[in-house]
C-alpha cells in the first residue's frame, strides 16, 4: 500500500515532514491546554486551595466514578475555556490602530510555534529522524525566531493606543532584548564543547547516561539560560509587561476573546519551547537517565520520545512552581541582573570554558 | 533530499500550520463569537475607571532607546562568536595561540566597550 513511498522520496518526505509536523503541533496544543490546567492546579496545591474541579460535560457525568475523578481532576476544563474563548464578545476599540491591533496576536503566536521545528524529540522511528527540520544551524534558527516574538508584543502594546498596554509593551520589550544578550552568550561555552550547532549533534554528544549531560560540565550555562529563558517568556519573577498590580495586564489590556487568548497561548508555547531548549542543550535531550545509545527498534525510538517528553514535563512544572513561589522582581532590579550581573558572568564563563579546553588540548597531546 | 535549501521545506510547511492556525482561530472566533456592542464606556481606553487624558503612546523614558541601542551593539558580537565557539576545538589543533588570542583580544574590546557603558551609568535604573 506504501510501496510509492519507496519509489518517490521526494514524496516520502513531505508526507513524513507533514505527519511529524501534525503530531508535534498537536502535542504542542494539548500540552499548551493541560499547561494552563496545571497551572491552576499547582498554584491552588501550593495557596491551599480545591482548583477547577466543577467542569464537565453533561454525558461524562454519567460514567460511573471515573466521570465523576475526572471532573475532580478538572480535566474537561481546557476544553469548556477555549470554547468560551472563541465564543466571547470580540470587541475591537474604536481608538486601536487596527490592522497591527490584529496582527499582534498572530505575530505573537506564530514565532512560538514556530521554535519547535529544529528541536530533536526522539532518536529515530524506523529509519525517520523524529526532528521536524535537521538544520545544521539549529541554534541560530532557534534565537532568531524566538526575537521575533517581541515584534507581537510591541506591536500589541503600541497598537492598542493605551497607557498600561503602552508602558507594557515597552517594557517587555527591553526585557526581552537585554536577556536575549546573555541567553546568546550562556550557550556559547556548550558549543564550544560540543562543535557544533546542531541540535542532534548536541544531543548526541552526552549520550551515555546521567553524568554524561552538559549540565554537568556548564552548570554556570545552565543556571545563566534557565533565569533568562524566565524572563524571555515574561513568567514570575520577571513578569513585569503584565505585572497585575500596576499595568492591570500588561500589553493584552485591550485585548478580548481568541485575540486574548492568542497571548496566553503563545507564552505558554514559549515555555514549552524554552523548556524543550533546555532539555535538549543540558539534560540530555531524548537520551535515557542511564546507558543505551540509540538502538534500532521502534520500542527504543517511543521510548526516547517518551523521555524526552518526561523531562519537559518536568521544566514545565518548574516554570510553574517557581511562578507560585516567588515573588517579582523591581524594573531595576530585573535590568540590574541582565544587563550587570549575566552579561560579565556569560562572558568569564566563556574564557574560562575556551582556556580550559586550551588546556585540555595541551594536556592530550 | 541532500541540498541545503530543502532542509527548510518543513519549516515553510510548519509555519503555514502555525499562521493558518493564528489566523484561522481569529476568523473563526469572529464567524462563531458574539458580535460586540460598540457603546460609549467601552471605547474608552481602560485605566481602571479613570478618564484618560492625554495620547495612548505617551512619553517613555530615553533609558529604553539605550538598551536599544546597546542590544544591537551586544547581539551583533554575540553573533561573531558563534561561528569561532563552534570551530574553537578544532582549530585548538592547528593554531592553538591564533584560536584562544583572536577572542580573547575582542572580548577584551568587547569588556572595555561594556566598562564604558557601565561607568557612563547607562544601566543604572535607578537614577
Amino acid at each position: 500500500m506504501f510501496d510509492w513511498l519507496n519509489y518517490n522520496p521526494t514524496a516520502a518526505f513531505v508526507v513524513f515532514s507533514a505527519l511529524k509536523i501534525g503530531i508535534a503541533f498537536g502535542v504542542v496544543m494539548t500540552m499548551v491546554a493541560y499547561a494552563v490546567l496545571v497551572e491552576r492546579k499547582v498554584s491552588a496545591f501550593i495557596q491551599d486551595r480545591v482548583g477547577p474541579n466543577r467542569t464537565a460535560p453533561p454525558l461524562a457525568l454519567k460514567i460511573p466514578f471515573v466521570g465523576r475523578f475526572l471532573q475532580g481532576l478538572g480535566i474537561f476544563q481546557p476544553m469548556a475555556d477555549g470554547l468560551k474563548f472563541i465564543l466571547k464578545e470580540d470587541f475591537t476599540p474604536s481608538y486601536v490602530r487596527t490592522i497591527y491591533f490584529w496582527l499582534a496576536p498572530a505575530i505573537a503566536v506564530i514565532p512560538a510555534l514556530l521554535t519547535i521545528a529544529v528541536i530533536p524529540f526522539g532518536s529515530m522511528l524506523g529509519s525517520e529522524k523524529m526532528v521536524i527540520a535537521d538544520l545544521n544551524v539549529g541554534i541560530l534558527y532557534t534565537f532568531g525566531i524566538v526575537s521575533l516574538g517581541v515584534y507581537g508584543i510591541v506591536l500589541a502594546g503600541w497598537s492598542s493606543n493605551s497607557k498600561y498596554p503602552f508602558l507594557g509593551g515597552i517594557r517587555s520589550t527591553s526585557q526581552m532584548i537585554s536577556y536575549e544578550i546573555a541567553m546568546g552568550m550562556s550557550v556559547i561555552a556548550v558549543f564550544m564543547m560540543v562543535g557544533d550547532l546542531n541540535l542532534s549533534r548536541i544531543v548526541e554528544y552526552q549520550s551515555g547516561g546521567l553524568h554524561h549531560w552538559l549540565v554537568w560540565r556548564q552548570p554556570l550555562a545552565f543556571v545563566i539560560f534557565l533565569v533568562s529563558a524566565f524572563a524571555e517568556t515574561n513568567r514570575l519573577p520577571f513578569d513585569l509587561p503584565e505585572s497585575e498590580s500596576e499595568l492591570v495586564g500588561g500589553y493584552h489590556t485591550e485585548y478580548s476573546s481568541m485575540k486574548f487568548a492568542l497571548f496566553f497561548l503563545g507564552e505558554y508555547a514559549n515555555m514549552i519551547a524554552s523548556s524543550a531548549m533546555m532539555v535538549t542543550l543540558f539534560f540530555g535531550g531524548w537520551q535515557p537517565l542511564w546507558g543505551a545509545a540509540p538502538a534500532g527498534s521502534v520500542f527504543a525510538g517511543l521510548t526516547h520520545i517518551l523521555w524526552f517528553l518526561a523531562k519537559l514535563v518536568a521544566f514545565m512544572v518548574l516554570f510553574i512552581w517557581v511562578r507560585w513561589m516567588l515573588p517579582r522582581f523591581r524594573y531595576d532590579q530585573l535590568m540590574d541582573l541582565g544587563w550587570r550581573r549575566f552579561i560579565p558572568l556569560a562572558l568569564a564563563n566563556i574564557l574560562a570554558t575556551a582556556i580550559g579546553l586550551g588546556l585540555y588540548s595541551l594536556a592530550s597531546n | 533530499m541532500g541540498t541545503q535549501l530543502s532542509q527548510y521545506f518543513p519549516v515553510l510547511m510548519l509555519f503555514g500550520v502555525a499562521a493558518g492556525f493564528a489566523f484561522g482561530t481569529l476568523a473563526f472566533s469572529v464567524i462563531a463569537g458574539k458580535v460586540g456592542r460598540r457603546t460609549r464606556t467601552k471605547d474608552i481606553p481602560y485605566e481602571c475607571g479613570m478618564l484618560p487624558e492625554g495620547p495612548g503612546s505617551a512619553r517613555m523614558s530615553v533609558k529604553f532607546f539605550l538598551v536599544a541601542l546597546l542590544f544591537v551593539l551586544f547581539d551583533i558580537e554575540v553573533v561573531f562568536m558563534y561561528p569561532w565557539a563552534v570551530n574553537y576545538r578544532d582549530m585548538l589543533k592547528t593554531n592553538a595561540p591564533l584560536a584562544l588570542g583572536g577572542m580573547v583580544s575582542f572580548l577584551g574590546i568587547l569588556f572595555v566597550g561594556y566598562v564604558y557603558a557601565l561607568k557612563k551609568r547607562a544601566f543604572d535604573w535607578r537614577s
